[in-house]
């Protein structure tokens, strides 16, 4: 769907608001939405809503060979997706820029800041090392994802816990969860983007600009900061021009923000790791709030399945019995077969598939009767189905399936040299059922239509 | 909307308490609900069946693409993405049952040459996770409006090497002889979508298409008192 363009009187409002230090929802200019970060049951399952804007994210890890250069080292993937429910315009083909920009700053601000201890990921060296992947799904956009999606993949990886390997001389043992307790990564730092949008030319500056906020600003700082005052990535777009001392004053104030943020995102894992602990439940279903309106739950509920067995024998004795199985399969050659006519597909989205099912040539039908048919079964029994294809030669003649103007049709055999045949007759040796498939070649030529 | 409505959320089945003749595991798990909570889509709805958790979102009636267009009706479309790397062939199977169910039950002759898109984010996975699709479906079509001929609900039950049918199976008890998930409509508990894995007897489906009628007399009170939590205050 087209994004709804955003009115001029209201882009004005906007701006406006903005020059007299108010803004829409109430917020001073240095103030972030509240934080709300909830985890499932599986470890490395977070949700976190900044405002309104709402990020699934989850850490998975399985065990590959390491890449050539870097022989010693785990591989981190992240993959940042913009859901299609988090915004009308997000379809699969239109999103690339943004897409493109916000994966690349998440790539900068967690991979190259080496927050995560990669040579703690080795294995085996050379041969086996963990792969961690991080997968961000944005589910609902009201501005700032780049925020939201940084503080959900730091808490996914701090919440994160992979099975546990021993190494003793070769052998390498994988322990399950149920065998020995899963251990966290080892985490140095926790890098978080902060963004400042300026509007008029770098005037006014606002902290976690909401979606409207980010429609009329004019450029996006965004700068990615760990507690410690280390600044992880830094990133200027819209091509604002900034002072020094704007980005200065930027940096400050990311500074105090990332440290009220970690301090909220070391607390929540605290707080679940302690219900895990005492054995309490956990999970999404206790952060559904219970005053909600809208939210509604209902304990396990027993269900009486006594009369089960006497109502499916009702059914069953009226039922009428089942009919005979219509289609019978053709056998081409040893391993060609077929079954059923070929009718259009009706999966309906697929607009790259090939259409198969129009008229066939008349070299088709030339080319299949060459092929002597040492089987025993009836090709009439098809051929009196009626399939939606054309016959040349009356009851015998078989199914068309493609339009293709290829002369010469070569079917491949297991135990034949493939350059000899042209009309393949099968009288030759003849398997049941050959070990291998052959398969058939057709080069498609395309009608010009 | 925050509330303070205290409504008693515990719903006592009909039997009350013992287990039924057929097996030890034959009960729902603990469900929960919430609609409204995404501000960007039409609808949406969270459903949690146990530890399955299903986000979905519906945007329609809206513009559709002119390629995509059907004169006389409403084009459904339906997207699920898993929790972990990319889209495959088995979501796009559940995708095109999901949508056969919609299109059963959405009218969508009342909407021609608009599109209604169910966007499903799949949160936790434990078990009956297509079943949970479908009514975390339900639900959003529901939140957003979309007028509808009947409600729809999906019930997995799964059957053990022994014959024994267990309803709501988890991730542990769908390694069984084979599952079954079924899609009924709320007026006459008809079947509307049935997806089956593994072998069983034609007894064995009629047994679990009738467990699962009696299943969803549950499911459904679910989304009635839901619903009727939501609208008491108006």
């Amino acid at each position: 769907m087209k994004e709804t363009p955003l009115s001029n009187c209201e882009r004005r409002f906007l701006l406006r608001a903005i020059e007299e230090k108010k803004r829409l929802d109430g917020r001073q200019t240095y103030d972030y939405r509240n934080i709300r970060i909830s985890f499932g049951t599986d470890y490395g399952c977070c949700i976190v809503e900044l405002g309104k804007t709402r990020v699934l994210g989850q850490v998975s890890c399985e065990l590959v060979s390491p890449k050539l250069n870097r022989a010693t080292e785990g591989i981190l993937f992240f993959n940042l997706e913009l859901s299609q429910m988090a915004a009308p315009a997000f379809e699969p083909g239109r999103q690339s820029d943004l897409l493109v920009k916000l994966n690349r700053l998440m790539e900068r601000c967690l991979r190259n800041s080496k927050c995560i201890d990669t040579e703690s990921l080795c294995v085996v060296a050379g041969e086996k090392v963990w792969q961690i992947r991080v997968d961000l799904h944005l589910l609902n956009h009201d501005g700032n994802i780049i925020d939201a999606a940084s503080i959900a993949a730091i808490v996914a990886l701090c919440h994160f816990r992979r099975p546990d390997v021993s190494v003793q001389g070769d052998e390498v043992t994988l322990y399950t969860p149920e065998e020995r307790d899963p251990v966290p990564l080892s985490i140095h730092h926790m890098p978080i983007c902060v963004s400042f949008a300026f509007f008029q030319q770098g005037t006014y500056l606002l902290v976690d600009p909401n979606e409207r906020e980010e429609r009329v600003m004019d450029g996006l700082l965004v700068i990615a900061m760990n507690k410690h005052r280390e600044i992880c990535t830094i990133q200027s777009s819209g091509g604002i021009m900034l002072l020094k001392d704007q980005v200065l004053r930027c940096s400050k104030i990311a500074g105090v923000k990332v440290a009220e943020i970690t301090e909220l995102i070391l607390k929540a894992l605290e707080n679940d790791q302690k219900v895990r602990k005492e054995g309490g439940k956990f999970g999404f279903a206790e952060s559904i709030a219970n005053q909600r309106i809208t939210a509604f739950k209902m304990e396990k509920a027993p269900i009486d399945t006594s009369d089960v067995e006497e109502k499916a024998e009702e059914i069953i004795a009226e039922a009428e019995p089942p009919s005979e199985v219509v289609s019978t399969p053709v056998l081409w050659t040893p391993g060609t077969a077929q079954i059923g006519e070929g009718v259009e597909n009706s999966w309906g989205d697929l607009e790259d598939s090939e259409k198969e099912d129009d008229e066939g040539g008349g070299d088709q039908a030339i080319i299949l009767d060459g092929i002597k048919m040492d089987t025993g079964v009836e090709v009439s029994d098809i051929g009196s189905q009626g399939g939606p294809k054309h016959w040349k030669n009356g009851a015998d003649a078989p199914i068309i399936l493609s339009d293709s103007e290829e002369e010469e049709m070569i079917i491949l055999e297991p135990d034949k040299n493939p350059k000899k045949i042209r009309t393949q007759t099968t009288s030759a040796k003849q398997e049941k059922a050959p070990s291998k498939k052959p398969v058939k070649r057709r080069k498609k030529k395309r009608a010009a239509n | 909307m925050e509330e303070e409505t205290h409504t008693d959320a515990k719903i006592r089945a009909e039997n009350g308490t013992g287990s039924s003749p057929r097996g030890p595991g034959c009960s729902l798990r603990h469900f929960a609900c919430e609609q409204n909570l995404l501000s960007r889509p039409d609808g949406s709805a969270s459903f949690l069946q146990g530890d399955t958790s299903v986000l979905a979102g519906v945007y329609g009636p809206a513009e559709v693409k002119v390629s995509k267009e059907i004169f006389n009706k409403a084009t459904l479309e339906v997207i699920l993405r898993p929790k972990i790397g990319l889209p495959g062939v088995a979501e796009k199977s559940r995708e095109r049952l999901i949508r056969n169910t919609c299109e059963a039950v959405v009218l969508g002759t009342l909407h021609p040459r608009t599109s209604i898109t169910v966007v499903l984010q799949v949160v936790s996975d434990a078990g009956s996770l297509l079943a949970c699709c479908l009514n975390a479906a339900c639900m959003a079509l529901v939140d957003a409006g979309v007028p509808m001929r009947a409600l729809f609900c999906g019930v997995a039950c799964a059957l053990d090497s022994d014959g024994t049918l267990v309803l709501d199976p988890t991730s542990k008890q769908e390694k069984a002889r084979a599952v079954l998930t079924f899609a009924l409509d709320s007026v006459e508990r008809k079947l509307l979508m049935s997806s089956t894995k593994g072998l069983y007897s034609d007894t064995e489906l009629q047994q679990c298409l009738a467990a699962a009628q009696a299943a969803s007399q549950h499911v459904f009170r679910f989304y009635r008192e839901s619903l009727q939590r939501r609208y008491s205050k108006s």
